[in-house]
């Protein structure tokens, strides 16, 4: 293979793998609260915030992206602290549903907000995200959540989530975990949103649906959400998956609209009923499914 | 004034009966189906393309497309829900297998009907209407409240008067201890899974007659507004959820009146965010919130 060719390929895919970095960061995002057992889907709401307030800051004042990024990361998170002391006394789907009403709440919000031109949103807002932004800040992030497992906090934390009861009864101070994850959860959702609204140009109300947070949460539950980087590999696969998908499809005449829908819908429900622990634990299941066959062999 | 009543009490007899499918299957199971606004969207497209394409009226249409919601819904409880049945997490999981469902069932209806809204043809129903005060009500209208509410007062009575509506409140209460006591629980479940499907198609239908307007993603608005109902009116609570549902019709009927269409949704997860921080368990709900 030439240089050109190189060149070419990496053209076509450059893309791609921007949005299989963007996607393993919303995942970490919704990962951050189910590692201590809550399911948060407010992450949408989140990455608007940051997203919206990245392009403020860049279109209408200019600020050098650096500080506009640690911006969009700190708003959300700030937000997260009000709406957590209250919200995450509920538990399982009733902590689900509330994030759910905050997401749609934002995502109204917005729509409603002249400022950022409501429905249309905000557009031609400069490219300044590069590709090693990304892949750094994936890196920042599954670094952190590294050195939490297997310190005091990551004990703390898988604590809560396998039985909050106890955990509370050990003197582990679950409130302020849960509160802790929530926040750093909604930082990183917000800094995902503000390095994909200077990818794409522009932000609006209709990418932070509620179809948007249900994907990342198929990315993590896909990937695995039992080590911290399984919902890397999860955004990692069902971004990569509607590309191989879309020569097949379009050979026998599906929409790949539809398609990549289906595809996510099917692989996440063998995923939950097959492989509770995700693609992360398939080589584990492999290997213990061939011992056994060995070990029947032998014994035959 | 009674032009909005009649309106909001409309829209919310729709509203009513999409949550009364959630909230019987959150009684009975503790799970959240959101695959429940799949069954809401692929059996509007069903009495369409009975109506269209059989060419028959809409009377036999409505009932069928209804008996197929509830077929759909028992398809959904053995894919989706059964095998999860005594795994630990099984609310979570069950949560995330019927977001997957809906998913599939989605795309399936996006392939199969394109992205576009479908109408139903001129005619399907009466466009006539009556005054009642001064206020203006189409027949179509009248007809919708009127089968939301015959549904509730059947719901009411199956629940409270008979032998499967014992059951259901016998597995409600406690799965192991209706087993011991001879339910069979998974068929008890099955049946539920078809009622409440059967309110979800019907909700369905009526939703696309009442704003002609069929399409793939018509289920995502009533989805989420169905989870206000249900918070509102109490998680699990059959009365509350009816309560619920017209009160947030009528709900939103006043604020586009009074404030304009624009906070129109708003209204529904302020309203759902309100009562979660304030009184989690809703309007009629019983318990306290329960482990999770």
């Amino acid at each position: 293979m030439n240089l050109q060719a190189l060149t070419d390929l990496w053209l076509t895919y450059q893309s791609t793998v921007a949005f299989v970095g963007l996607n393993g960061l919303l995942a970490l995002s919704v990962y951050a609260s189910l590692s201590c057992g809550q399911l948060s889907l407010a992450q949408a709401g989140f990455m608007a915030l940051g997203a919206y307030t990245s392009a403020i800051l860049t279109v209408h004042a200019q600020l050098p992206f650096a500080v506009v990024v640690l911006a969009a990361v700190l708003v959300p998170a700030l937000v997260a602290v009000p709406l957590g002391l209250p919200v995450l006394r509920l538990r399982g789907v009733f902590l689900a549903i509330a994030t759910i009403g905050f997401g749609e709440v934002v995502r109204i919000f917005f729509v409603n907000l002249d400022y950022t031109n409501g429905a249309l949103g905000i557009v031609a807002i400069p490219r300044r995200t590069q590709l090693w932004m990304i892949y750094g800040a994936l890196a920042v992030v599954l670094f952190v959540l590294w050195r939490i497992r297997g310190s005091r906090a990551g004990y703390a934390l898988e604590a809560i989530r396998e039985d909050e009861p106890a955990a509370r009864t050990m003197g582990i101070h679950a409130s302020a975990y849960k509160l802790a994850m929530l926040v750093l959860g909604a930082g990183i959702a917000g800094l995902a949103g503000a390095l994909d609204a200077h990818l794409n140009f522009m932000v609006a109300p209709s990418s932070y649906s509620f179809s948007r947070v249900v994907d990342m949460l198929v990315y993590a539950i896909v990937g695995g959400t039992s080590v911290f980087y399984g919902p890397v590999v999860g955004a990692a696969f069902l971004t990569l998956l509607p590309e191989v998908l879309r020569e097949v499809g379009s050979r026998v005449g599906l929409q790949p609209g539809p398609l990549r829908l289906f595809v996510n819908g099917l692989v996440l429900l063998l995923v939950i009923l097959f492989l509770p622990n995700g693609l992360v634990s398939l080589p584990r299941r492999l290997r213990g499914w061939l011992e056994s066959r060995r070990s029947a062999a032998h014994a035959a | 004034m009674g032009q909005q009543i009649v309106n909001g009490l409309f829209l919310g007899s729709i509203y009513a009966l999409f949550a009364l499918g959630y909230t019987l299957v959150f009684g009975v199971l503790d799970i959240l189906n959101l695959a429940h606004q799949a069954v809401f969207m692929l059996c509007a497209y069903a009495a369409l393309l009975v109506v269209v394409h059989l060419h028959l009226p809409i009377y036999l249409a409505f009932p069928a497309s209804v008996l197929a919601g509830g077929l759909l819904g028992i398809l959904i409880d053995r894919i989706a829900f059964r095998p999860l049945r005594g795994r630990s997490d099984s609310n979570i999981s069950g949560l995330i297998s019927s977001i997957a469902l809906a998913t599939i069932l989605e795309a399936v209806g996006l392939q199969l009907f394109g992205p576009d809204v479908e109408r139903f043809p001129l005619g399907t129903v009466p466009d006539r209407s009556l005054r009642i005060g001064d206020a203006i009500v189409s027949e179509l209208q009248v007809v919708i409240i009127g089968i939301a509410l015959a549904m509730l007062a059947v719901l009411t009575f199956l629940l409270q008067r008979t032998r499967l509506g014992r059951q259901i409140r016998a597995v409600a209460e406690s799965p192991l201890a209706a087993r011991i006591l001879g339910v069979n629980v998974d068929r008890v479940i099955a049946a539920s899974f078809f009622i409440s499907s059967a309110l979800g198609s019907a909700s369905g239908v009526l939703f696309g007659l009442a704003f002609n307007n069929v399409a793939p993603d018509m289920g995502r608005a009533v989805e989420l507004k169905g989870l206000a109902v249900i918070i509102l009116g109490g998680m699990g609570s059959m009365p509350g959820a009816a309560i619920a549902g017209f009160a947030l019709g009528l709900l939103e009927v006043f604020t586009v009146a009074k404030l304009g269409s624009s906070y129109r949704d708003a209204i529904a997860f302020g309203v759902l965010f309100l009562v979660l921080v304030l009184r989690p368990r809703g309007l009629l709900g019983q318990a306290a919130l329960r482990e999770a």
